[in-house]
């Protein structure tokens, strides 16, 4: 017997999506071995880890305020990943949001009224889209790589931030903690259920989510990002513009995460600091790829991801697991769906082998 | 006294560019071989983390050195496995690749964070490093910075001189043909791959064996990236890259040494190693030079050699 790999004619669609299940299956594994390497009783932990988060109603509360964030930027994401564009600086394009939005709300702070809450959104999301215009515009017009741009840039957000909280943005009264003020309740986002943290932005989200499926599915605009990054020569016998595609991603993404940081720092953050997220913006390129780049997908990935960050605070409390293990659960995930998604595109055949019977 | 802070300024900005040589060095001969690999944060991280703590554990930087390169070259198997064996998507990889390094190294170190390490001895050249002004300079600094060089050195070598090195080079530019030729186009690459995970293993070593004795999670803060950056700012020739390294070693000293003087914020200064890295890989990209144009044919692009 012998194992012939030969590669499918077609991918097949079952298998795309049964790879993201048999990912998570196998990150489990590994997962128990990990807790095992690291002196902790692997069965328990690993409920805490993935069960816990989800036994109660404000469980699964505390899970959408996680996933929204993480959903909203993997859309923007996947409408550029599937032209091959590589926009991996969300988490500073959703920095650049919350500055926008926080600028927003202290300048107002002393004023209330329902406009002020539009106005962060804008301001959230024209700060994404600008800071995403950054590496669209060096990669159409000198074709500097928008992976190094896009990811240097982000360093420089953070640094920004530290500026403005360290700095002018500091509030008085805050006993010289890095932070500004609390915003006021104009600049909240009203919340959905009482009780809960969640708030507005995850029906924004869910809102997104559903227009991106149409974007891309429906609409001109979505077949010719998929050619662009499929089949980039029939793109430019097509008509249809590589630059333009650039921008369109870079812009649909640096604003859906811009708006992501506005959400975070007018819902559960209520204020700007130093560090606003726990790497959404990068987390969220993995929810991306776990959700197939498909809307839907990356609503099931965000809960999922979702699951790893509480499910990994509990675990702390409960089995001393150090906080970074949600990292390398987050990251074995992506290696084992990136290793999977050789089976969608090839076929592995145990077939007898031929002996050839020659003269001796 | 001024003779003396020259003296203190050049050393450090030698310390501050070699973790940067080691991986872009390793990286430019990964690229060179037609495969991009963008996990080199990950695995300076890694190569940080283990270096540290088994030089730790055991006492020993040597084998902490030793560790870290293997570390390296660990990572970086992974990484070949997936995009050269199972054909994954080389751009995601490798920011899987990050990902799972920043969170593996996080893990493995929280126990060792606030020990310290005695730094690497200095290895004072006998004769030369007493020269006045050059000689501590250049000759009186530890092991891994002359090894960086002769890396540098052997890498130009190794490629321009050597038929392993034009072998290396011909899977670069096209695996189709290099395969046609009967150059196991495969094997190669995954070597070039585990060398450049070893190298930048070995710069995580310095970080955390030499520049700053000690282990902080994420403690690369973004230098494998500028390695990345670096390659292409050195259009994939060893002595540019090295010229690179040092130009950007001397930004890092720099803006430490600009924030004493000028009364702006800490992070205005700390940002400039990350605009400078933009702004050269525009003014690269843009000048009539084209850098792009000697990179790799082949780079990034998969290959599976059709039994």
């Amino acid at each position: 017997m012998q194992v012939k790999v030969e590669p499918r004619s077609e991918t097949s669609r079952a298998v795309v999506y049964a790879t993201p299940v048999l990912a998570v299956l196998l990150t489990v594994i590994s997962g128990y071995f990990l807790f095992l390497f690291l002196g902790l009783a692997p069965a328990k932990t690993l409920y805490h880890f993935l069960i816990s988060p989800t036994l109660t109603f404000y469980g699964w509360s505390e899970l959408c305020v996680k996933a929204g964030p993480l959903v909203l930027i993997a859309t923007g994401l996947a409408v550029g990943f599937r032209a091959n564009v590589w926009n991996i600086g969300a988490e500073g394009q959703l920095t650049l949001g919350a500055i926008g939005a926080g600028g927003v709300a202290l300048a107002f702070w002393d004023q209330s009224g329902v406009w002020i809450l539009p106005l962060m959104c804008f301001a959230g999301v024209l700060g994404g889209m600008i800071y995403g215009a950054i590496p669209a515009y060096l990669k159409t017009r000198f074709e500097v790589s928008e992976i190094l741009t896009s990811l240097m840039l982000t360093y420089v957000a953070t640094l920004g931030l530290g500026i403005l909280v360290y700095g002018p943005w500091r509030d008085p009264q805050g006993f010289n903690f890095p932070q500004t003020r609390m915003f006021t309740d104009s600049a909240l986002l009203p919340l959905v259920l009482d009780g809960t943290r969640m708030h507005v932005g995850i029906l924004v989200t869910l809102a997104a989510a559903v227009a991106a499926w149409v974007l891309m599915t429906r609409a001109v605009i979505g077949f010719q990002v998929k050619v662009v990054g499929q089949a980039p020569a029939a793109a430019r016998f097509a008509g249809f513009s590589r630059n333009r595609t650039i921008w369109l991603s870079f812009m649909i993404s640096g604003g859906t995460a811009g708006l992501a940081g506005t959400f975070e720092a007018a819902g559960p953050v209520g204020q700007l600091v130093p560090h606003l997220t726990p790497g959404y913006g990068f987390t969220a390129i993995i929810v991306a790829f776990l959700g197939r780049l498909h809307p839907l997908g990356i609503i099931a990935a965000g809960f999922l991801m979702a699951i790893s960050y509480n499910g990994g605070e509990i675990a702390q409390v409960e089995d001393r697991l150090p906080q970074a293990a949600t990292g390398v659960f987050q990251g074995m995930l992506l290696f084992y769906l990136l290793a999977c998604d050789f089976l969608s595109r090839y076929r592995i055949r145990l077939a007898s082998s031929r002996r050839e019977v020659g003269p001796s | 006294m001024i003779s003396e802070s020259i003296v203190n300024i050049s050393a450090a900005v030698i310390s501050a560019s070699t973790p940067l040589l080691f991986a872009a060095t390793g990286e430019l001969v990964v690229e060179r071989s037609g495969v991009l690999n963008l996990g080199v944060e990950g695995m300076m991280l890694m190569g940080a983390v283990t270096g540290f703590a088994v030089a730790v554990s055991t006492g020993n930087p040597m084998l902490g050195i030793l560790a870290a390169a293997v570390a390296g070259a660990a990572l970086a198997l992974v990484f070949a496995a997936l995009t050269l064996t199972l054909m994954a998507n080389q751009v995601a990889t490798g920011l899987a690749l990050t990902i799972f390094g920043i969170g593996l190294s996080a893990l493995l170190g929280s126990g060792f964070v606030g020990q310290t390490v005695p730094a690497l001895p200095k290895l004072a050249l006998p004769g030369l490093s007493s020269l006045p002004v050059v000689g501590p300079v250049l000759f009186g600094q530890d092991g891994l910075v002359y090894l960086s060089v002769a890396l540098t050195a052997a890498t130009a070598w190794f490629l321009k001189r050597t038929r392993p090195g034009m072998m290396l080079r011909a899977v670069g530019e096209s695996a189709e043909s290099a395969h046609s030729l009967g150059l196991p186009v495969i094997r190669i690459r995954y070597l070039a791959t585990l060398f450049g995970g070893a190298a930048a293993g070995l710069g995580g070593a310095f970080l955390s064996l030499s520049y700053t004795p000690m282990w902080m999670e994420g403690m690369t803060s973004g230098r494998g990236w500028i390695a990345l950056a670096l390659v292409v700012f050195g259009s994939w020739r060893p002595w540019r890259v090295l010229a690179g390294a040092y130009l950007f070693g001397g930004v890092t000293i720099l803006q430490l040494h600009a924030q004493g003087i000028f009364s702006l914020p800490a992070q205005v200064f700390s940002m400039l190693p990350y605009l400078a890295t933009i702004a050269v890989l525009t003014i690269i990209s843009a000048g009539p030079w084209r850098g792009r144009l000697t990179a790799p044919a082949a780079l990034g692009k998969p290959f599976r050699p059709s039994v």
